[in-house]
């Protein structure tokens, strides 16, 4: 029996290998490859146009592919039979929902079609929205539909779950909420994929993330890890206007420099060093380096880093 | 099957919370028989039944124009419409067999059309002495699943053709109302109607399913009184709505459409 069931758990819930959707001309996914263990958070991260949800919705079965092998729960979700959906769990960047129905009417709808849905009342609490239960959908806040799209996408206890930009639209009490309620999800074993163009949020979320760029991934690894791309420590200040020669405070600094007029940032791994000889220069000459800050850097350095020079950046997204 | 019946109670809550259909759908056509046999006055003329009542002609004309615009127009514009908002996108991400959806939108349509199909007879009969007669009944109903099979068909195909709500209004409105008024419908048909439009008319569904629905009621014909040949045409049109859907219909949002009407619509702001 053992052995039986280790082989199962072994092969990850989602496998993505050398994943190609081209659009006519324009290939937006470009050789993607990634694998998603259950109980694990999984983040694509990646501004508009990027390819998270074309390739999510690939993984859902959405969309078809140019060519690369998927694997969804063992199952190709391109030739998959309905039963396939009784085992994920979609949460659509935007999708209706019937907006005459009310949301305990919505959630036994939806559910119904699930061999082992989740109670309503269960779900609704779940998403905290006991007082709109027998609101019609058509008088809810945009951040209160989310919410029934997290609950629909909830509703057949799903072993994969797809979260493309889950919080989008909620104040951020709701996105902390939100959060709570995704990490509830790896804890009870289930795979979350997830996509998001909020730093704090696969930060905060992922156990590991891949950044995108124009269709491929450019960086990949746990929020540790790509922090640590972008060298141990940033320092940042700005230089008073009435100081010159600003080249011989520079000189000696070991780390990568970064100038914008007065302010100054200094990537460095040795902030110790570099601190030393900043603040004695200062302080010889009684001068005051204004907002002067040492930090490890966020991931958005490192991810502002890694698409800089994407002219896709803002535009509008090709894959939704 | 739970599923299919699970999805026409989903549709009919829908349709009974959406006053602006339920009003088109039921009430209209009622209205337009009360307003004919008000106008017109309920008195014998010549038409293609032979010389009845004015609302023994309109009766079963407005009925099937009732079943065909809950079936063909409602369908058509329900099914764009839930594709729009991206429903139709949940529903393919759910184990919900997609026969079953599509089966409840038109079971829940052909319903509709049943009771619109209901009141105008009954009304007929209670009102305006409308001939109904028991050995004819069969031919009745039967005219009425195949006719309004097809024009459930053909919604299918409309919603397949229109991408959007905004493109499935303005075609069923501009094929069936035309359809109606070549159809022996909204306008009696007799010996001086010129040929073409009467060959027009029978190329159409519309008016094989009025003629056979008024041949069932028609106080002159002889029961069974079933058109075989006009159920024939009906059959044909829902085999062609279906393969139109089989074709081509589609459960994905249009993709451009937000955008380009929001454009356009900001431009014609300005």
């Amino acid at each position: 029996m053992e052995p039986l069931i280790a082989c199962a758990t072994v092969s990850p819930a989602v496998a993505v290998s050398d994943l190609v959707k081209d659009y006519g001309a324009v290939r937006a996914v470009d050789g993607v490859s990634f694998e998603v263990e259950r109980g694990e958070v999984f983040a694509l991260l990646g501004p508009n146009g990027a390819g998270k949800s074309t390739i999510v919705e690939i993984l859902e079965g959405h969309r078809s592919r140019s060519s690369g092998t998927v694997r969804v729960l063992d199952t190709d979700p391109a030739a998959a039979p309905p039963s396939f959906r009784d085992r994920i769990g979609i949460v659509l960047q935007t999708s209706g929902i019937d907006p005459e129905l009310t949301v305990r009417e919505a959630i036994d709808f939806y559910g119904a079609a699930y061999s082992r849905p989740v109670p309503a009342p269960e779900l609704i609490e779940l998403v905290e929205l006991g007082e709109k239960a027998d609101a019609r959908i058509s008088t809810l806040s945009g951040g209160q539909q989310r919410r029934i799209d997290m609950a629909l996408g909830l509703a057949g206890d799903p072993d994969v779950v797809f979260l493309d930009e889950p919080t989008t639209g909620f104040d951020p009490a709701a996105r902390r909420r939100g959060w709570e309620l995704v990490e509830r999800l790896a804890s009870e074993q289930r795979a979350v994929l997830l996509t998001t163009h909020y730093l704090d949020e696969a930060e905060h979320l992922a156990d590991r993330v891949a950044v995108l760029a124009k269709g491929r991934i450019v960086a990949e690894g746990t929020p540790a890890e790509l922090r640590a791309t972008a060298g141990s420590a940033l320092i940042r200040f700005a230089v008073p206007d009435r100081v010159e020669p600003v080249p011989d405070l520079l000189a000696p600094v070991s780390g990568e420099i970064v100038g914008r007029g007065r302010h100054v940032e200094i990537t460095t791994d040795t902030p110790t060093a570099d601190l030393a000889h900043l603040t004695t220069w200062a302080a010889q000459r009684g001068i005051e380096l204004e907002g002067l800050t040492v930090s490890s850097p966020s991931l958005e350095d490192v991810y502002l880093g890694l698409v800089e020079g994407d002219d896709s950046l803002g535009e509008a997204d090709a894959g939704s | 099957m739970r599923s299919l019946w699970r999805a026409a109670r989903h549709q009919n809550r829908i349709f009974w919370r959406t006053p602006v259909a339920a009003f088109f759908t039921l009430v209209f056509p009622i209205l337009m028989l009360v307003l004919f046999t008000a106008i017109f006055g309920n008195d014998a003329f010549d038409t293609v039944y032979g010389r009845v009542n004015s609302s023994q002609f309109y009766t079963p004309g407005l009925a099937v124009f009732a079943a065909a615009s809950s079936t063909y127009t409602g369908i058509g514009i329900n099914l764009a419409s839930r594709r729009e908002l991206g429903i139709l996108k949940r529903v393919r991400g759910t184990p919900m067999p997609r026969r079953a959806y599509l089966g409840g939108v038109v079971v829940s349509a052909v319903w509709i059309a049943a009771l619109g199909v209901a009141a105008m007879v009954v009304l007929g009969v209670v009102a305006y002495g409308v001939n109904v007669e028991a050995a004819k009944v069969p031919a009745m109903l039967l005219t009425f699943a195949v006719g309004s099979a097809s024009f459930a068909a053909l919604g299918l195909g409309l919603a397949s053709l229109a991408r959007s709500v905004s493109m499935a209004v303005p075609i069923a409105n501009a094929t069936l109302l035309p359809m109606a008024f070549i159809s022996n419908i909204f306008v009696p048909f007799g010996s001086e109607t010129p040929s073409w439009l009467d060959l027009l008319g029978d190329i159409f569904p519309l008016k094989h399913f009025g003629l056979a629905f008024g041949e069932a009621m028609n106080p002159f014909s002889a029961a069974p009184a079933i058109e075989w040949h006009r159920l024939g045409v009906l059959a044909l049109w829902l085999v062609a709505g279906a393969a139109v859907a089989a074709w081509r219909f589609s459960w994905d949002p249009p993709v451009t459409s937000g955008r380009t009407s929001r454009r356009r619509s900001r431009a014609q702001a300005v």
